[in-house]
C-alpha cells in the first residue's frame, strides 16, 4: 500500500486509513499534523482493484464496520475522530 | 485518477449548498450552522457525483455499483435515526434543533451502516421474504384503492400508482422508495 507520509516525532508506527472526501478525517489528519507526530496515511476511495481491496481488507482487521477514518496506533485502532482517545493513546 | 483531483468550483459549492439549505428548511430540516464544515462536504458530494454518476455519502467509502449503493446516497437512510439518536447524520452535514441552538454537543458517532458481509445477508434475507411479504400485502392492497409507497429516507407515505419521481419532503429519487402496502 502507498501511504503518504508526514514528518513529526516519532511515536511508533500510525496509520491513517481515511477517504478524501470526509471531513472527519480531514479533521483527524489535521490533528495529528498539530501534535507533530509522525505519520502514515491513505486514501481508500482514491484506491482502484487490487490496491483497493488490500486497504479495505486492512482496515476491517480493525474495524469490521469499514467505517473512516480508522487510525492504527502500534495494535490498537481507534475508529472515528475521538480526539481525547487519540491524545491519551499519543501522550 | 487525475479526474478525481478536479475541484468543484466554488460558485458550483455555493449552488448546491443553497439548494440542499433550502430543501433542507423546507422539509424541517436543518444544516449544520458552521458553514465551513458544510462547504467541505458540499464539496465530497460534488466531488462523488463526478467520480460515481451520484452523491455518495463523503464519509462513506462507496462502491461505485449505483444498486449497492442506494442507502447512502444523500440524505442517507440512516440519517433519520442517527438526527434522533446523535443530534446529527454521520457526516455532521444535517443537525437536529437541539444542535443548532447549541443546547447538545456533536460527538463522534458510530457507524449506523451495515458492515458489507451483514449488508449482502440482510439482501438475502429481505429478498427471500419479500415474495412471502408480497403475497401478504398483495391480500391487504387488495382492499385499498391504491398501493401506499413509503421513502425509505424520510419515512413519507403516499397513496398512488407508483412513488413519486422525487420525495416532495426530503427530495431522493424515486428508486429509494419501497413498497409499503
Ligand atoms: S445525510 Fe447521510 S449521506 Fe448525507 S452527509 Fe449525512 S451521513 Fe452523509
Amino acid at each position: 500500500m502507498n501511504f503518504e507520509h508526514v514528518a513529526g516525532k516519532d511515536k511508533g508506527k500510525i496509520s491513517l486509513f481515511a477517504l478524501s472526501t470526509c471531513i472527519w478525517c480531514k479533521k483527524t489528519r489535521e490533528l495529528l499534523s498539530s501534535m507533530g507526530v509522525a505519520f502514515d496515511y491513505i486514501y481508500v476511495d482514491l484506491l482502484k482493484g487490487e490496491e483497493r481491496a488490500e486497504a479495505v481488507a486492512a482496515v476491517k482487521k480493525y474495524n469490521p464496520s469499514l467505517s473512516f477514518p480508522t487510525l492504527v496506533i502500534g495494535e490498537k485502532s481507534i475508529v472515528g475522530l475521538k480526539e481525547k482517545e487519540i491524545k491519551e493513546a499519543l501522550g | 485518477m487525475a479526474e478525481d483531483f478536479i475541484e468543484p468550483a466554488s460558485e458550483e459549492v455555493d449552488r448546491l449548498f443553497s439548494r440542499l439549505d433550502k430543501d433542507a428548511k423546507q422539509g424541517g430540516y436543518n444544516l449544520n450552522p458552521d458553514a465551513d464544515f458544510v462547504r467541505g462536504l458540499v464539496k465530497g458530494l460534488l466531488i462523488n457525483e463526478r467520480r460515481y454518476g451520484y452523491r455518495a455519502c463523503p464519509c462513506r467509502l462507496a462502491s461505485g455499483v449505483k444498486a449497492e449503493d442506494l442507502d447512502l446516497i444523500c440524505p442517507c437512510d440512516y440519517r433519520d435515526a442517527d438526527m434522533t439518536e446523535f443530534g446529527a447524520c454521520y457526516c455532521a452535514l444535517y443537525v437536529s434543533k437541539a444542535v443548532m441552538k447549541g443546547d447538545q454537543e456533536l460527538s463522534s458517532i458510530p457507524e449506523r451502516r451495515l458492515p458489507p458481509e451483514e449488508r449482502e445477508r440482510l439482501r438475502q434475507k429481505q429478498n427471500a421474504s419479500a415474495e412471502v411479504l408480497g403475497a401478504d400485502i398483495a391480500e391487504v392492497a387488495f382492499k385499498l384503492s391504491l398501493p401506499v409507497w413509503r421513502c425509505t429516507v424520510c419515512g413519507y407515505l403516499c397513496a398512488r400508482e407508483g412513488p413519486p419521481e422525487v420525495c416532495p419532503i426530503c427530495k431522493v429519487g424515486k428508486e429509494r422508495f419501497e413498497r409499503f402496502i
